[in-house]
């Protein structure tokens, strides 16, 4: 039964309107005063009904909520027989929250159109090898997937056989396609243009990358930050303090008429529901948009940021370092090339790669005793020879002998923007490569649009050496730059700007820099969408796209100052209502609760406006 | 412990999120820290000893509410 009426409420939300049309119609056109009461009374009944069983649920709970004073004031002016107010009040309450249910259900549709890619079915190789069509809860890991073109692919998985063109938009926000072959990794929610693949199962549901994605917002709308505390706590005693004032006021007054009225009045509704509609239609915007914002502390901290820390390699650069120039110095070259590639074979620094694609094939030798000295590079023992690879600080503590023309050598590379590779095989410089890794396109009109946006310092901070790193800051326009840096020292500069009192936020690639992105007050990552980034910071920028930095900040500024709005709106509202309640004769419940429900409306659609951001061009 | 999900029918006032969770908490045998009501995305997510309470009791009690639950997922842990 009360299941029932709850499901009727909108029905019943149409009926009590027409009654009470059909009421003041008798009233004023027919003169039939017992019409009016009559269809008044019914109108009441049925508005009050699902009102009051949610409000008997509130408080089976023990939670006073907005329904149980809207009972109370409907019965209260049901008793004093002013059956006008009591409908009027039940049925602009329930039209109230049917528009409030639909613009919030528009607040939500940017997550809900990214949960409604999520795939729902997979072609799952059965016992007989047959592929039967199976609901993607079914699939396990380990099972054999068939893709067809045109299909989502359900799960994230490697592919066995086949080969196609996938567009990864879902998960990375590029729209160009990506041809997979075999081996490759494919992700759930992406889609097989072209093409037909098999696929081993490796990760399903919310395990897989886009799982975890929507998980993270989802998640992200219904965290809360201080200021949401507060309010909640607030909303949590108001509630029952506004019944405490209306009792109050009756039992001074001995006008049960005003006390409702300060019942329906005092309705929190605008300041509840006026700051999480900000953060959800700002945190949607931003899915939309390649800006994962974890929650809406994130949205607060980043919009009031002072200084901006970026790390170099793979953010201001496009983190595929080449070798730009080379010398070699001395005999025996050839052998020191192989000494080289042997030692860089073995090593996972960003810039071993450039060296080998650089040195191209040649006969590889056993390394031996390899030690790597931090912040300088690698000695190991290659054919009985002491090599060391590394920079310039290495070629000292090796006391390996520069002359005039290598020094000079050294200090065109540096001016140039190279991170220099030196190579020592016996305590004698043999090779001195020069690498260099390309600017992001567009990364200067991007950092400007940050500095239009308030940001006061934009600084680098990197490992290179300080003439590379004066070249990229001073080409791209950043306030300051600091070569030479460890992961331990950039934390430590960090620290330092914190304890000024500044709000700091730091952009690096998520995997070497995350003593960085713990500590900073927004840790943002340049996420490609498979990364751990995802999980370790606050802002992720998807598929590594610095061109979204801006509309982040610019988005979290927005979405700051709407929060700000709707709150001003709300307690602006029952500020003058009850104001008015006391020191004016035209306020009475109906309009109240218009008031009321109209303030609710107004939040809602001032959140939704944040829906339609975009950075300024 | 099992690791529940429930989709619910869209949420639309916040003091739902209390009653919701009120009931679910009080259920025996639902780890209590563990339950989560998310309002935006109408998703209640927690943990409970299967071999106390089952998944169709804890959807009862929220539909007593007069909530309807669309569907729930149960991962053994």
């Amino acid at each position: 039964m009360q299941k029932m009426i709850l499901q009727q409420k909108k029905r019943l939300t149409w009926i009590s309107g027409l009654l009470i049309i059909f009421g003041f119609f008798g009233r004023f056109a027919l003169d039939n005063m017992t019409l009016f009461n009559g269809t008044l009374i019914i109108a009441s009944i049925l508005g009050v009904a699902p009102i009051a069983i949610q409000a008997y649920q509130a408080l089976k709970v023990k939670v006073v909520s907005i329904d149980v004073l809207v009972t109370i004031a409907v019965v209260g002016a049901f008793l004093i027989q002013n059956f006008e107010e009591s409908a009027i009040v039940t049925f602009l309450f329930l039209f109230g929250s049917y528009l409030e249910q639909r613009t919030l259900n528009q607040t939500r549709s940017a997550i809900k159109e990214l949960t409604e890619i999520a795939p729902e079915s997979a072609l799952k190789q059965m016992d007989d090898g047959q592929f039967i069509e199976v609901e993607v809860d079914d699939v396990d890991e380990g099972d054999i997937l068939l893709v067809k073109t045109g299909a989502k692919v359900p799960v994230d998985g490697t592919v066995l056989t086949g080969e196609g063109y996938i567009n990864e938009a879902s998960i990375t926000g590029e729209s160009e396609t990506v041809r997979k072959s075999k081996d490759a990794h494919v992700f759930a929610g992406t889609i097989l243009e072209n093409g037909t693949i098999q696929i081993k199962t490796d990760r399903v549901g919310e395990d897989t990358t886009f799982g975890r994605i929507i998980e993270l917002v989802e998640e992200a709308q219904d965290s809360k930050s201080e200021a949401e505390r507060f309010i909640d706590r607030f909303a949590k005693y108001y509630t029952p303090a506004v019944l405490v004032l209306a009792i109050f006021v009756w039992l001074f007054s001995q006008n049960i008429e005003l006390a409702i009225t300060v019942l329906v009045l005092g309705c929190p509704g605008a300041l509840v529901i006026g700051v999480p509609v900000s953060n959800v239609a700002g945190i949607g915007n931003g899915a939309r948009h390649g800006v994962l914002l974890k929650g809406s502390e994130v949205i607060h901290d980043f919009s009031r940021v002072d200084t901006i820390i970026f790390d170099k390699t793979g953010t201001l650069t496009v983190g595929n370092p080449k070798v730009a120039e080379k010398k070699y110095y001395g005999s025996n070259i050839e052998e020191a090339r192989g000494y080289l590639a042997s030692i860089e074979h073995e090593s996972d620094h960003p810039l071993a790669k450039a060296v080998l694609d650089d040195i191209g094939e040649v006969e590889l030798s056993t390394v031996v005793d390899t030690e790597v000295i931090k912040g300088g590079g690698i000695v190991a023992t290659v054919n009985d020879h002491r090599v060391a690879v590394g920079n310039l600080a290495l070629m000292e503590i090796e006391n390996v002998r520069l002359d005039e023309q290598i020094r000079t050598d050294i200090k065109k590379y540096e001016a140039n923007g190279n991170s220099l590779v030196l190579t020592s095989v016996d305590g004698e410089l043999k090779i001195l490569l020069g690498i260099r890794d390309q600017i992001r396109q567009k990364v200067k009109d991007d950092l400007q649009k940050l500095k239009r946006l308030g940001v006061k310092n934009l600084v680098v901070l990197s490992g290179d050496n300080q003439g590379t790193v004066d070249l990229v800051s001073s080409e791209l326009g950043l306030t300051e730059a600091h070569g030479h840096m460890l992961p331990e020292d950039k934390a430590a500069y960090l620290k330092n700007l914190q304890a000024k009192g500044e709000i700091v936020a730091f952009v690096g690639d998520g995997v070497n820099d995350s003593p960085s992105l713990a500590l900073a007050d927004i840790g943002i990552a340049m996420g490609n969408g498979t990364d751990v980034a995802i999980e370790t910071s606050d802002l992720v920028l998807m598929n590594s796209d610095f061109s979204r930095l801006p509309h982040a900040l610019g988005l979290t500024k927005a979405t700051a100052h709407n929060m700000i709005q709707n709150i001003i709106i709300a307690i602006g509202v029952v500020l003058v209502l009850l104001a008015s309640v006391f020191f004016s004769d035209w306020m009475n419940m109906s309009i109240g609760m218009l008031v009321h429900e109209a303030s609710i409306l107004a939040v809602i659609l001032n959140a939704m406006r944040l829906l339609g951001y975009k950075a300024k061009r | 412990m099992s690791k529940a999900m429930l989709q619910l029918e869209t949420l639309s006032c916040p003091s739902c999120l209390q009653k919701i969770e009120h009931a679910v908490k009080g259920q025996n045998g639902v780890d209590a820290d563990s339950v989560k009501v998310l309002f935006n995305s109408s998703k209640v997510k927690l943990n409970f000893d299967s071999e106390i309470t089952s998944i169709e009791t804890i959807e009862k009690a929220i539909e007593k509410l007069g909530y309807s639950v669309i569907h729930s997922k149960v991962k053994k842990a």
